[in-house]
């Protein structure tokens, strides 16, 4: 039971009194974040990292994952009481979620998509307890081959299992290469793609791209929908929460399912948007009564919610393991691994133990928190979303450009965090997803390295991908990610020929 | 920056159809890629005495680039006539460019004025022009909006943001 001593160590680092203190502003701040559009879990975070340079690293992704854990939650708020999804991931939860509060039980629905969120999650740092030291352990004798497949079964799990089009998540995944490799080459010192422009030395900054994408990206987005905030009230009292706590054991079937769509999706990086969605489906179809879903079924508003806080949660155990993220908001927060001078991977468990379990600690702690925190907020944050959107527009544009400028003090950062707006609108209106572009961005010159460490050793024979068991099975597993959907289009043009 | 003008490009009447900006965005990334295949090549794509060039794997991300975005290329032109699929109304993306416009001006402004002048600007317009608020919530918010980002920026964090002349004038 090492794990349980070391959890217990992690506790008694999380639970000083500054940590918790940037547990309570970590959450606060992230609840605020996934209450308002165009701030999100991924860019908040990418904003706020700068002030966090400074910080003790424990305490800095402390509070960090606890905004993401705020922003999970404040998802949930904006969907019900106004329909309109603050967050991707919780657009499921509209589905079933606002009728509830049309129907005047917004009260139940909050608390059943609170308590959802804090049961998926609970779940997943479970798993990670238990199975991320051993993973880690694994992990140390992989050699650059080994990394390599890893990673390559990261980018193929994306065209697998990807809703859009094949060619353009390759696209999306090889600019986001592309743009890694700008700059200095790592391994020989050597200039590319800098084009004589000197603002390219240093390449491209993912966490420019995610503000730009998913930040400036979003307003553009909320503004051509025209957004008219019209919501429902609430308020929560004690007596109704009670009450909806006293139903929620009967639906411990959708749990368990939701929690392991969403640990499944979070660990693969399928991340916590695509695991609401296939839960709500799974919940809908295992349903004796399918057609009550859309309009108020309590359990549509369960199992969206569940899974992706299951999803947001274990897309942390690849990143801290592996050095390779489930989402892009575990590819911000291993951003910021990196700028505090750790090295992600499995050595971290070896050489920061207090860092890792401290996090661990505070993911039940914060959870916990979060909870409490949303339970006997919700009226505030609804109040945010009666102001204007005339007013909430201008000052988050003010906010991504200051997010974008502090993280190197250039004002070049801020033209190109436009430029990822103006894409990430044009990627998101043409259906490219964005999740592969960062996650390509930030691994670029990993697997770069990887691949060409592994080149070296086998002087340039690809064979060395299948040379021992656990490679080649990796390498397997990802050549048979990448043909599954030709394997699928291919079964479906028989089936139409017949 | 020079997407708009693609946007807005285009004879046929509203909607805008998918398929202008689709091929607009798979031309885009054929010439990055191209750009990436073309500098892979000038590093060296080959193997040196100490191993793979500085080029050896972009050319393949290159390749891979220029062959996906070829195919959506290819596919929106093959499917012209057909595709009628909306990009977006009329007056969608009118709202869009009344966001993306100022925000543009926003930005080059802060190059030469620093941060705090062009965003008390920015969201005194929005409020005005777009909220239609009266002059005292507007100036109210527009002031205390950059003095909270001052505070909280340079004060607390030590995290210093662009100033221009006017602050430079004020002693900063």
């Amino acid at each position: 039971m090492e794990e349980i001593n070391n959890l217990m160590q992690g506790f008694s680092v999380a639970m000083t009194l500054p940590n918790l203190v940037y547990m309570l502003v970590g959450i606060t701040l992230g609840i605020l974040i996934g209450v308002l559009p165009g701030l999100g879990g991924a860019n908040g975070i990418a904003i706020l990292l700068p002030l966090t340079f400074t910080m003790n690293p424990t305490s800095a992704i402390i509070m960090l994952s606890c905004i993401y854990w705020g922003a999970l939650f404040g998802g949930a708020i904006t969907s019900i009481l106004f329909n309109i999804p603050g967050e991707p991931w919780s657009v499921a939860t509209t589905f079933d979620g606002y009728p509830m509060a049309q129907q005047g039980q917004a009260a139940q629905a909050l608390t059943a998509a609170f308590t959802s969120s804090f049961v998926g999650a609970l779940f997943a740092v479970v798993l990670i307890t238990f199975l991320a030291p051993v993973l880690a352990k694994f992990a140390l004798h992989f050699g650059p081959a080994e990394y390599f497949a890893v990673q390559l079964l990261t980018f193929c799990s994306f065209v697998g299992m990807s809703k859009e089009p094949v060619a353009k998540v390759i696209s999306s995944m090889m600019l986001g290469f592309a743009l890694a490799a700008v700059g200095m080459d790592t391994v020989t010192g050597q200039l590319r793609m800098t084009y004589g422009f000197p603002e390219l030395l240093k390449g491209f900054d993912f966490l420019i791209a995610v503000i730009g994408l998913f930040g400036i990206g979003e307003i553009l987005l909320t503004m051509e929908e025209g957004l008219a905030f019209k919501g429902k009230s609430a308020k929560l009292n004690m007596r109704v929460v009670l009450q909806t706590w006293k139903e929620l054991p009967r639906y411990w079937m959708t749990f368990l399912r939701s929690t392991a769509v969403g640990c499944w999706m979070g660990i693969t990086p399928g991340g916590a948007t695509p695991a609401s969605f296939m839960s709500y489906g799974i919940a809908r179809r295992m349903s004796k009564d399918p057609d009550s879903f859309g309009k108020g079924q309590i359990e549509g508003v369960l199992a969206p919610e569940t899974a992706a806080h299951a999803a947001g949660t274990s897309a942390l155990l690849p990143m801290l393991t592996l050095g390779i993220p489930g989402s892009p908001t575990a590819a911000v927060l291993l951003g910021g691994l990196m700028i505090w001078g750790l090295q992600p991977g499995p050595m971290l468990f070896v050489e920061h133990k207090d860092f890792v379990w401290g996090l661990i600690a505070s993911m039940y702690l914060g959870n916990l928190v979060g909870l409490v925190v949303v339970l006997t907020t919700v009226p505030i944050w609804a109040a945010f979303l009666r102001i204007p959107f005339s007013v909430i527009a201008p000052v988050i544009v003010v906010i991504c450009a200051v997010g974008a400028y502090t993280v190197h003090s250039s004002m070049f950062d801020v033209v190109m965090m436009l430029v990822f707006g103006v894409l990430g609108y044009l990627f998101k209106k043409l259906k490219y997803p964005m999740a592969p572009l960062v996650l390509a961005l930030v691994l670029g010159d990993m697997a770069e390295a990887s691949f060409r460490q592994s080149m070296l050793l086998s002087q340039g024979s690809m064979s060395i991908f299948w040379s021992n068991p656990l490679v080649g099975s990796i390498s397997g597993l990802a050549i048979l990610l990448l043909v599954w959907p030709l394997w699928s289009m291919a079964k479906d043009a028989l089936r139409a020929r017949k | 920056m020079k997407e708009p003008s693609k946007l807005q490009r285009g004879p046929e009447k509203p909607p805008l159809r998918e398929r202008g900006p689709e091929l607009a965005v798979s031309a885009l990334l054929m010439l990055i890629a191209a750009l990436v295949l073309k500098d892979s090549m000038r590093v060296g794509i080959d193997w040196a005495d100490d191993g793979p060039r500085a080029g050896y794997f972009p050319f393949y991300i290159g390749l891979l680039l220029l062959a996906s975005s070829a195919t959506v290329f290819l596919s929106t032109l093959l499917t012209w006539g057909k595709n009628h699929a909306e990009f977006a109304q009329r007056e969608q993306l009118a709202t869009v460019f009344a966001m993306l416009i100022p925000m543009t001006l926003y930005i080059v402004a802060m190059v030469w004025l620093g941060i705090y002048l062009p965003s008390m600007l920015l969201i005194g317009f929005f409020m005005r022009h777009h909220g239609k608020f009266s002059w005292l919530p507007t100036v109210g918010t527009s002031l205390a909006v950059p003095l909270a980002f001052f505070m909280v920026f340079e004060r607390w964090f030590l995290v210093p943001l662009p100033k221009g002349p006017i602050e430079n004038l004020l002693g900063f």
